[in-house]
Order: structure tokens, then sequence, then C-alpha cells
């Protein structure tokens, strides 16, 4: 099954998202924001890093890729899309996902192992998990304090469409501790934490991200 | 050639952390009397004419301003 | 009025400002006699940037020469003299890393000058052929609650982690230190390290008459004017910087998109050589690459893409601006060329055209404003041979040991003293800072801070990896330059083997005083001496490095601080040793080497008494060179869970850091003196936790080595404390409160931080360590 990641300029864990997939047991495609083309791939992923240097709102310029024109469109059309960090950030600015990231409420960029608790199963990339399951995945991020109007956020809640919230402590001040939130349809996902960086053990906090890999893979399937 | 000014601000509603440490910064500084400090960005663009401030308008909200945390004023400057 | 070469032959008793530019008499008259001419302003610009104390190294050249003089381990693949030196490190990899100062430039603005010295030095990795793989921020500060250090340090972590994080950089180590003499001149050291194969080295060189030159990257502005020149070779006031030089402003964006093109550029064999614009921008890449290749270039100024088109073309050939690099490109490349930079978005633009004339000439305006013999602008600069005067102070700051300084007697005293130590700055948790940077980018970093070397695989399929550390101690220096250099040295080749590792190189950044002081100059001879004995007894090449003078305020000069990296091959990293306790069950504990009662320039003295006095510990390089293959053995052999080496703080600290990031106990015997056993700060010595399982093999191999093992306790994972028998146990908890509140307390509430009352602080209770 093939997986294509999407490289801006200035993104940085694309290579990492490839090799996340390939540990999973996924094909890695790499995927130009310059080309509209998804190369038939099954999947995107929307790496973190700094899409254009963070320029004016972080992901605000690679929303208006080429690329992503084809991207919002499949999504629509049930294409599994997960955005990681920045790329979480270029979702919401592409209105796949409600609400907005902003400044880390302390004002600091902050590198964290963090615990996750994962709240939806039912997800393109979180059916592997347990509902309820806490996980040890990696923060990185300075922009990455989630807001949304109180109604937005009470309709994500009463949907079950908070994805992964975090535990033991909030690294950003993202309201209601929201790590990371789906579409309706639950296969549009994004969240700040990078499972990508937790899939081996030797490089990571843990082995709790590849789950997101391998779940996007059993759900091409069936 | 027309000037337009965008100047964008958070929403009164979203957090402000940035205006917050300025705000805190002050009296460190030996400031007093200030109350509160809001953080935004002011935009300077030169147009062709004719002016078409709906586009503008467009322009901003599109690109310049995030509508989900952000609200925007524009202005024409006098020539 | 252009200052044309016919101009200044015309007028050939124009009155030129050298000495504002930095230039002495003889050495104007120097540069008359080379050109047979007055030269132009544009010449005298390039000359007097490029004979500054930064560019050419006019002190310490005479000094920096014992390097050269090493022998040349074969692992050496390019050494001194190229932009970085490049090692072998085993299967057609390639391994480059220097580290630099950015100091100066760091007091004036600290969240630029910081960010723009991770910039400098990830290019000098670039240009060599490499991909930047990890950088390392040893960093030095005035006391911890001085006003200034509240304004300096802030500024320069957030510089480090902005511009470093945007690369895409893991930042795997480091150190955080606090002094009195940095107070006013911080020290702010970037190491980058890189990655290739050996067939991907590039050299800084124009070869090949006909060949173009390419800049490439941001365009050029008015940074950094006169920053090299003026701003490094001059020593602060004591009331602060006057003068306000323009610094200048880094895009790690702009840098990162260079990168990925640069590497496109590499894969695809388009350059024949290529330099980075660094200090003295197009000065020192037009003179360095045309000196060291055919001879001769010629450059037509005009072409150069600017942001601002009102500078002088004085300005332009000074211009600081960051993100450039310059290439020596075939003609029948240049397309391919330009079509990779036009694909990322990089300004790319021929400027000159390499031939073998021996000159290097620039046109501005289509008249002739430059012509001179490149080498004696890049290479031939002036060579001081500066006074030396060993400080009068010196025996007088020996006497005074420590060893009369009062010291606690009881085990409650003890206790407090523990705790009052690992909360001190210098010992206490750093996480305040190193949180601030990525170090998961790029998925290989396998050990970082705070563990003892930060370790990265280079291959995954074999797991070939490096580990480097970065040391220094400004207070050993201060008592003895030549033990202290050693001292630094072996401190970091000890880290290196603690995670598993066999050290491989050297390279140094040299923190000193003025050079026009005798007393800071035989410092620095004396440093310098002790680090090519010492490389040479470790049987280590120095690839390169740098020198940073004039870190001083009035005639105050800061403790000589030289920073000593070194870098090491470890052939699995799976096999690495990291220092977390209980990791295994049944751990005993040992302590390699021996322990005297060395406290001259300790972290007990200081943090205490503020004390400075008496010798530095004494150097054994044998002992260190058998404790290191014992430890890089040991982890080959998979025989030691855990191992931390000592140093500042001595054995109680390496216990407390050990325990705190396994969160788990250990219950430790010590002998009659414990004090000395706790606070010693002798040398050749490290923490070793292993399964009593292997301790027969683990004592066999120390044996061969003829390297002390004594057994001083065991791990206690079901308790948890650190208890020091017969004496006190302070529970993990109460060590952990004090080891990581020291520095939130102090930094919390510093400008751009959340302050306090004003926004909510977050809760997280994560573990700090």
């Amino acid at each position: 099954m093939k997986i294509g990641v999407v490289t801006f300029p200035g993104s940085l864990d694309d290579r990492d998202a490839r090799r996340a997939i390939r540990v999973a047991g996924g094909e890695p495609v790499a995927l130009w924001h310059g080309d509209a083309t998804l190369r038939g791939v099954d999947a995107v992923v929307l790496p973190g890093g700094f899409s254009y240097g963070d320029y004016l709102r972080c992901g605000a310029i690679a929303r208006f890729a080429p690329v992503m024109q084809t991207v919002i469109d499949r999504a629509g059309r049930g294409l599994p899309v997960l955005g990681i960090c920045n790329g979480f950030q270029i979702l919401c600015e592409s209105h796949l996902l409600p609400g907005a990231l902003t400044r880390n409420a302390h004002l600091h960029f902050r590198n964290r192992d963090q615990r996750l608790r994962v709240e939806n199963t039912a997800t393109s990339w979180t059916s592997g998990y347990r509902q309820g399951e806490e996980i040890v995945v990696p923060v990185k991020n300075g922009e990455g304090c989630f807001v949304a109007a109180p109604d937005v956020l009470d309709r994500l809640e009463g949907e079950g469409r908070v994805v992964v919230r975090y535990a033991d402590g909030n690294p950003n001040g993202s309201v209601r501790d929201i790590a990371g939130i789906c579409n309706d349809r639950g296969n549009v996902v994004g969240l700040m934490p990078h499972p990508e960086h937790a899939v081996e053990k030797l490089t990571g906090p843990s082995i709790d991200g590849l789950g997101f890999f391998t779940s996007v893979l059993t759900a091409a399937v069936s | 050639m027309p000037r337009v000014v965008v100047d964008v601000m958070l929403k009164p509603e979203i957090l402000d952390p940035q205006g917050s440490a300025i705000l805190g910064a002050l009296p460190r500084l030996g400031f007093d009397g200030v109350r509160s400090v809001r953080q935004g960005k002011h935009f300077e663009l030169e147009v062709d004419e004719p002016v078409d401030e709906a586009r503008l308008r467009e322009l901003a909200d599109t690109l310049l301003a995030n509508s989900v945390i952000e609200e925007f004023t524009l202005q024409v400057m006098p020539l | 009025m252009i200052d044309s070469v016919q101009n200044a032959r015309d007028t050939p008793d124009h009155p030129q400002p050298y000495s504002e530019l930095g230039l002495k008499s003889e050495e104007y008259h120097r540069i008359r006699d080379i050109l047979g001419r007055r030269p132009t302003s544009s010449e005298l610009a390039m000359y007097s940037v490029m004979w500054s104390e930064h560019c050419s190294y006019k002190s310490s050249k005479v000094h920096l020469r014992q390097f050269g003089d090493l022998p040349q381990s074969e692992a050496l693949l390019v050494g001194i003299g190229e932009n970085a030196g490049v090692v072998d490190i085993g299967d057609g990899y390639a391994v480059t890393f220097k580290i630099e100062s950015h100091n100066h430039p760091s007091y004036v603005e600290p969240y630029q000058g910081a960010a723009t010295g991770i910039g400098g030095i990830v290019r000098d990795i670039l240009t060599m052929g490499a991909r930047p793989v990890a950088v390392m921020d040893p960093l030095r500060f005035g006391p911890a609650d001085a006003p200034d250090t509240q304004r300096v340090l802030p500024g320069v972590v957030a510089g480090i982690g902005g511009y470093g994080n945007c690369l895409g950089l893991p930042n795997i180590g480091g150190e955080v230190v606090f002094d009195d003499g940095y107070l006013g001149n911080p020290l702010v050291n970037a190491l980058c390290v890189g990655v290739m194969r050996h067939e991907d080295i590039r050299l800084a060189k124009a070869t090949g008459a006909g060949n173009v030159v390419i800049l490439f990257g941001a365009r050029t502005g008015g940074d950094g004017i006169g920053g090299v020149s003026v701003l490094a070779s001059e020593t602060f006031a004591a009331d602060g910087p006057k003068k306000r030089p323009s610094v200048q402003v880094g895009d790690p964006f702009t840098e990162k998109v260079l990168i990925e093109c640069c590497l496109e550029i590499f894969a695809a064999d388009l350059v024949v050589g290529i330099q980075d614009l660094g200090g003295a921008g197009l000065s020192c890449a037009t003179t360095e690459l045309s000196s060291a290749g055919s001879g001769g270039m010629h450059v037509v100024l005009d072409r150069v893409p600017l942001r601002d088109e009102t500078l002088a073309p004085e300005e332009i050939l000074m211009s600081e601006s960051q993100e450039r690099m310059c290439a020596v490109v075939r003609p029948s490349a240049v397309d391919s060329f330009m079509e990779i930079c036009a694909r990322w978005e990089i300004t790319a633009t021929v400027i000159a055209e390499v031939n073998d004339s021996g000159r290097l000439t620039i046109d501005w305006r289509d008249e002739r404003i430059v012509d001179v013999p490149p080498k004696t602008v890049a290479h031939e600069g002036p060579v001081y041979e500066r006074p030396l005067a060993r400080p009068l102070d010196l025996d007088d700051l020996r006497a005074d040991d420590p060893a009369h300084l009062p010291r606690p007697s009881t085990s409650e005293e003890l206790r407090a003293l523990l705790l009052r130590m690992v909360g001190s700055p210098n010992l206490c948790a750093k996480t305040w800072v190193t949180e601030q940077y990525d170090r998961y980018v790029q998925g290989n970093t396998v050990l970082a801070q705070p563990e003892d070397a930060g370790v990265v695989r280079v291959d995954e399929s074999t797991g070939l990896g490096v580990a480097v550390a970065t040391d220094g101690n400004g207070r050993f220096a201060r008592l003895d330059p030549y033990a202290g250099a050693q001292l630094a040295l072996a401190e970091a080749y000890r880290n290196v083997a603690t995670t598993g590792a066999r050290p491989l190189a050297v390279t140094n950044c040299l923190n000193f005083g003025s050079p026009e002081d005798p007393a800071v100059m035989w410092q620095f001879a004396e440093a310098v001496r002790g680090l090519a004995d010492g490389c040479r007894a470790l049987g280590l090449p120095v690839t390169g490095g740098n020198v940073s003078f004039y870190n001083q305020t009035g005639d105050k000069a800061i403790n000589p601080t030289p920073i000593i990296g070194v870098l090491g091959v470890i052939g699995d990293v799976a096999r690495r040793t990291p220092m977390a306790f209980g990791s295994v069950p049944d751990e005993v504990l040992l302590l390699l080497g021996d322990t005297y009662p060395e406290f001259g320039g300790s972290e007990w003295a200081w943090s205490e008494h503020h004390h400075l006095g008496g010798r530095p510990p004494a150097v054994d390089l044998g002992r260190e060179r058998a404790v290191a293959e014992v430890l890089a053995s040991a982890a080959e052999e998979g025989l030691v869970s855990a191992a931390h080496d000592l140093s500042d703080g001595g054995l109680a600290q390496a216990l407390v850091e050990c325990c705190l990031r396994g969160d788990v106990g250990a219950l430790v015997h010590l002998d009659e003196d414990p004090f000395m056993a706790l606070y010693a700060e002798s040398a050749g010595r490290a923490l070793v936790a292993l399964p009593a399982g292997r301790l027969g093999r683990f004592t066999e191999l120390c044996q061969e080595h003829a390297v002390p093992a004594t057994q001083i306790g065991t791990v206690r994972p079901d308790h948890p404390e650190l208890t020091m028998a017969g004496q006190f146990g302070v529970p993990l908890t109460e060590l952990r409160s004090a080891y990581t509140g020291t520095l939130p307390a102090l930094f919390g509430a510093a400008v751009g931080a959340t302050p306090p009352g004003g926004v909510e602080q977050d809760h997280d209770v994560t573990a700090e360590v």
C-alpha cells in the first residue's frame, strides 16, 4: 500500500514520516508540493517542519500549493490524510479541519516526550489503538496551542472528534488539552505530536507512534 | 501608486501570550499606566490603479488574516 | 565618484582611514608595497577585514602551527586549512565537524547573534559536501541571577532553537555554564556535524580557467557591515556596547532550502569548488577561492543580486548577509545548476570567471575597483609574535589552596550540601534550555543531552554511528592553562568513550581575552601547547577549529576557556551505553580510576565559597586512554548497562544524575572521607553500572588495562532514594525538586516568557530528567 508524504519548502520530518511508513510495512512515496498529482497513493501524510519558514502564519502559504488542491479534493471524497504538527496547521488553514494553531501559551518552543490518550479509535489513522489507550510520543513545537470557538469545541467533543488528548500535562496551552482532532468522516486527522518519532526503540521514547501508520494500512485493505 | 494598509489583530477572545509578555515587561522597564497590550500585524501593499477594494478585502480575508482567529481592517491611503 | 584603480594611481597621497578600519600603519604601508600604489577604498576594505584578527588569526597562527605538526592519522581525509576537517569513519562514510564562536554578536543581539552563529557553522559543514546532521552548543554566561544574564541567556537559547530547529538539525548536546567573568562577555560556541560518502568531499578552491563563479542564496544587503573587523576585534567598554554596529540577521528557512538545493547540486556533481560566505562575506569568498585554486578570478560586482540598491561597492564586498554560497562551476554545468536553484526558488547569479592570471580583479560600473594578488589578502596577512608574560598573580592564586576552606563534617551537613550542589546553577538540570531544541528531527538521534555525548546513527542498516562531546573548564585553565586545556580534552575524550564510542578526532574553540595583554597571550600559548601535547599523547588529530580573542570588558579578561570537541565512532549504535541506572535488574556500581583530594577550581570551592585557587586536578593521559579503552570495549561486549563520566561536582553529581535519569535509587558505600569521595574532581574516572553477572568479565577487562575498579554500591529500583550508607539518604523526589527547580525559577519570568500572573502557567508535571 502506497502512502504519500508531501515535501514543501521547509518541511523537516518528511524523511522521518517516510521511515515510519516503511517500518509499518507500507510503501512511502515522496510527493512534491509543486505537483498536483498524488501519484496513485492510497493515503497522504503532511509532515512536520517549517513550511515556507512559517512566514505569515504556519501553513498559511503551503495551503495554496498545487498538491493541496488535489489533497483537499480527494480528502472530501474519503482519502485518508494525516497532518502532523505543521501538517495539522496546514489542514486547519485549508479548512479541512476546524480551529487554528497559535503560539504556545508560554512562548517557548518545547520538545518533550508527551503522554497522550487516544480517544477516537474509529479514524483511518487510529483504528489500531485501544479506546483510552495512553501512549508516549514526542511533541516539538512553538506554535502548537490549539484554539477554536466554544461552539466548535463543544461540537468536536460531542461528536467524539477529539482524537488524542494531552495527558499528564499540557505542553503548549491547547484548549481542553486537545492534541489532535479529525473531520466528521474520520479520514482526515491532524495532531501536534509526532508519531513518526516514536517508531523505533533506539531513537524514540517508545514505539507507540507506529499505530498511526499501521492503522491506515489495515484501513486501506478493508 | 496607491497604497493599501491592512492591519490584522487576533480576535479579542483569542489568547495573546505575546501581548501579555510585553505587558508584563513594561513595569520592569519603568513604564506605568499601560493596561493592556495586544500584538498584531501591519501590511502595506502598493497596488495598480484602479483600486478594487472588494477584491483587496478578499485578498486580506483569504491570505493575510486567518478568519478563524483573526480580524482585519483595510484602508486605502489617500494619495 | 568611484575610487577605481586608475584613480588610486592618480591620487597616491589621498589620505585613507586605515586605522579606523583596524589596520596599523606598517600594515597599510605593506599593502601599498604589495600593490605598488595606494589601495582603492574597496581594496582597503578587503584588506582591513581579511587582515583583522577574526579572519587572519594573526595573533594565533604562530601557536596554532603546533596542530599542523601533529602526526596525521590515517583517518584524517581533510585536515586543517579547509572550512572543516573530514574523518573517515568506515564503510565509505566520512564525517566532518567543527566548532565556532559567535560571542560578541550574541552580547549585542542575543537572538540573532546566536542564530547566525548556528547558520555560519552549518554552512561551513555544508560547504565540505556533507549533509549537516546535528548541532551542539557550549554556552557560557555571567552569574545566573545577574540582570544582564536575564537579557542574554533567553535570547541566545531562543535564537539557537529558532534557527537550528527550523533547519531541521537535532541539538544533541552542549553545556550551560555560569561564571562572573562571562558577564558582558557571553560565550556562544556552536558545533555542527555532517555526514557524507568519501566521494562527496568538496573543497574551497577555484580551479580551471574558464569556469564560472555562481553566487547563490539570499540577496545581499547591509548586514553586519564592518561587523567582522570592528566587532570581533573590539572589547566592550565597561558600561556596555556604545557602538551598535549592524548585526547580521538570519533567515533559517532560506538556509534550509539552500541545504537541500546544495545537496542536490552535489549529488549531480555540478561543482568544482564551493565556499560559503561567512565573516567578511564576498571579500573572503573571492580571495580564498582564487588563492586556493588556479590563482585568478575576475568579478563583475554589479551582478551581485542586492536587497538594497543603495549599497556602495565597498559595502557589498564587506556585507555579511547570511545564507549565501559561492560555487565554481564548469560552463557546461551552469544550466543544470540553475535549473536546480530555480526549482528550489533560490536566487543564483554568475558573478565571476576563474582565470590563471594570479590576480583577483573586480569591476564595478565598468571600472576596475580591485586588482590584487589574492593570496596576499587571504593567506599572507600579518603574523604577530605577541609578547607573552606569565600572569603576575598566578603564583599567589596557585598557593591559595582550597584545602583550607571549611567543609562539611556531619551527615546532616553533607546531606544539605548535596541538595545545595545539585540545585546550584552550574550543576542543576538544564532542561529549561534544552527543551527549546528539537532533538528528534532526522530520526537518527540515539543519545542527546543530558547524556555524556550526543550519538547519531549514520547508517540504518549497519548501525554505524558517531558520538560527539564538547567540554571546557575556564576555572581549571585559569589556574593552569596547559593542564586546563588537557583536562578539557580528556573530559570530552572520556565522554565519547563513556557512550561506547572510540575517539577519532578533535576540534577546538579557543575563547580568550585580548591578545594585546601578554598575560592572556601566555595563557593562549600554554593552552595550545597543552592541547597539542594532549592530542599527541592520545593519538588524535586536530581537524580544525576557531579562535575568539578580545573576550574582555575593560582590562578584565574572561578565564581562558578552551572548548574542546571530540568525535568518535561507534560500530553499532544499538550497543551505546546510556547513563540511566535501572535499565536491567541487579546492577552493581563500580567507580573506575583513582580519587585524590583535588579541589582546586572545583565546583564545590566555587559554588560554596566563591573560591578559585590551588591547582587543577592532575592530568594522566595514559590513564584516560586506558579508561576509554575499557569503556569502549565494554560497550562492544555488552558488559555495562549504564555509565557516566565524573567531572564537575564529582561523584556526587554523577550519582544523582544517573539515579534521577533512571528514576531509581542507589545504595552507596563511601570510605573514610565521604566529602572527598563525593566532591573531589580527580580526572580519569567514570561511574559504571553493570549486571552482577558481568562483573567477572568486566573486572578482567579493567585489570587488562590497569584501571582500578572499586565496587561502591548497588542500584535499588524499588527504593527511590539515594542512600550514602551510614551517612544520609535523600528521597529522589527531594533530589529532583532541587535539581529541576533552579532554572525555571530564574528564567521563567524573563522578558518574552510568560509573566507571572499574566497568562495561565501550564501545569505540566512531566518528569524533567
